[in-house]
């Protein structure tokens, strides 16, 4: 498997600072917004864009996290039963501007099944995404998001990972690519 | 990933420990989406469900429908007061009838032990368990568990007694193999001619003194006196066995500890609780009743997953 990075451990803060600055141009002090990361990984970007967005100026914001696996899609599809992680809103969503964040945006599927799930917990006032990276021309459903971190053109085969200082030691974007045939 | 052992739920007996572990952790996860404004997820939208009450039940099956409906599947019900079965029909061919509706779980309570397994042999469909006659009660001793774990942190090494009549309890069984599996030590009490002759080879104390029992436990599970079992009388009286064997607030304060109260319900209340303990701080029977919702919705989407993988 050949891997490139796609993001350096500079280049991945400075994603993150953009991602901050124009969240608050849209949100300004966060006042009536939440960050609500898609579980597993969307937990990483809202958790980072939290501490990122309290030293730039000094706010609180809230923050949550989705489990989207009773909404998916592919329930009855895999080998393995599909097991929950968990909801963390400890706060009410209903007529909030929620920003659903996730590391790769890829199929676009779990995004959908992001948007059926925070429609449980109340009726939010606007739905926004956030993507740290967003696979171009790979989504299987009409989805976009909203702040992308980074674009980039890959095919099915590829493998994005996303690695965090707080989990992996050091902020990296890898991507594989498996051997031609 | 994780997947449990079994296709059926037809006991406790034939589940492993990682077996409760995962309905456990899923059913943390359906905790939260029952106490949430929305308290509906469409997983099995695809699902259909057949109740087949062929013996009375209330709690245990408004239980499982509302546990069905929360998973958004389809739901039929059937009970034997309505059924076919007083014209003669056979269990399989009552079951193959409903089946041939293209339903794909059956929840069965029946009054012959070992109904479930026999059934399972013979159709193509998941079937879970809700009672077969005195042999066991899975998802009853799946939420007992459940609740004391959850107010105890574990059941490892917890002393539990399951007080009254063990004879004719499919939940003292089903108790005595779950909470086996999970660590817990088991101690049953009730009077002699209640308590199977056999009942130590399971590794279960037996003692016949409800205060020394209590002095022993962290949990009681308090049953009810099955009076429609009593085909012969187990005890003299109504009286005599309140006066040996029910829980009441002066034994409690006599003890000088907490001990976490369970009753499976429906509770005869004066009978083997006093309503001051059943409403007490200690007793946790209402919890029972709600994590009840959570833990078959566990076991259908446990079992369900395992439909027919696409």
């Amino acid at each position: 498997m050949k891997t490139s990075e796609v993001l350096n451990s500079l280049q991945f803060s400075h994603t993150i600072r953009r991602l901050c600055y124009q969240l608050i141009e849209n949100h300004n002090d966060f006042s009536n917004s939440a960050l609500i990361g898609l579980q597993p990984n969307g937990i990483y970007v809202a958790n980072r864009l939290k501490k990122e967005l309290n030293s730039i100026c000094e706010i609180e914001v809230l923050t949550g996290s989705l489990d989207i696996t009773f909404y998916r899609d592919d329930f009855r599809r895999n080998n393995k039963p599909l097991i929950p992680s968990v909801t963390n809103l400890d706060f009410s969503i209903e007529n909030k501007k929620v920003i659903l964040m996730d590391d790769v945006l890829f199929t676009g599927r779990t995004v959908r099944s992001g948007l059926d799930a925070i429609m449980a917990y109340g009726r939010p006032l606007k739905v926004e995404l956030l993507a740290l990276i967003e696979r171009r021309f790979s989504h299987h459903i009409p989805i976009r998001p909203d702040y992308i971190g980074q674009s980039i053109d890959t095919i099915q085969s590829e493998r994005v990972t996303v690695k965090w200082k707080e989990t992996d030691g050091k902020d990296q974007v890898i991507l594989h690519t498996p051997p031609e045939k | 990933m994780k997947d449990l052992s079994v296709e059926h739920l037809l006991g406790i007996k034939q589940l492993n420990k990682a077996d409760i572990d995962i309905i456990f952790e899923t059913a943390d996860s359906f905790k939260r989406v029952i106490n949430r404004p929305i308290r509906k997820v469409p997983t099995l939208r695809d699902i259909t469900i057949a109740n087949l009450f062929f013996e009375n039940s209330t709690r245990t099956k408004l239980s499982f429908e509302l546990a069905q409906k929360r998973l958004s599947a389809d739901v039929i019900n059937f009970s034997a007061g309505s059924s076919s079965l007083t014209k003669g029909e056979t269990l399989i061919d009552t079951v193959n009838n409903i089946l041939s509706m293209k339903v794909d779980i059956v929840v069965m309570r029946h009054p012959f032990p070992g109904a479930h397994q026999f059934l399972s042999r013979h159709i193509e469909a998941r079937i879970i368990n809700a009672g077969d006659g005195t042999h066991e009660h899975p998802t009853q001793a799946l939420l007992d568990c459940y609740s004391i774990k959850e107010k105890l942190g574990s059941l490892k090494n917890k002393k539990v007694v399951i007080v009254g009549d063990i004879m004719h309890s499919r939940v003292a069984l089903s108790n005595i193999f779950a909470l086996q599996k999970l660590g817990a030590k088991v101690m049953v009490c009730g009077p002699t001619t209640l308590i199977p002759k056999y009942i130590e080879q399971l590794g279960v104390l037996v003692e016949n003194n409800l205060i020394k029992a209590l002095k022993w436990c962290d949990v009681a599970n308090m049953l009810r006196i099955q009076l429609e079992r009593q085909d012969i009388s187990y005890f003299p009286s109504i009286r005599e066995y309140r006066s040996l064997f029910q829980l009441n607030s002066s034994i409690l304060n006599s003890l000088n500890k907490e001990i976490l109260i369970m009753h499976p319900g429906p509770i005869n209340r004066g009978v083997e609780i006093t309503s001051e303990v059943a409403d007490s701080e200690n007793s946790i029977i209402l919890d029972q009743v709600e994590n009840g919702v959570a833990i078959r919705m566990a076991v259908i989407y446990l079992l369900a997953s395992k439909i027919n993988r696409i």
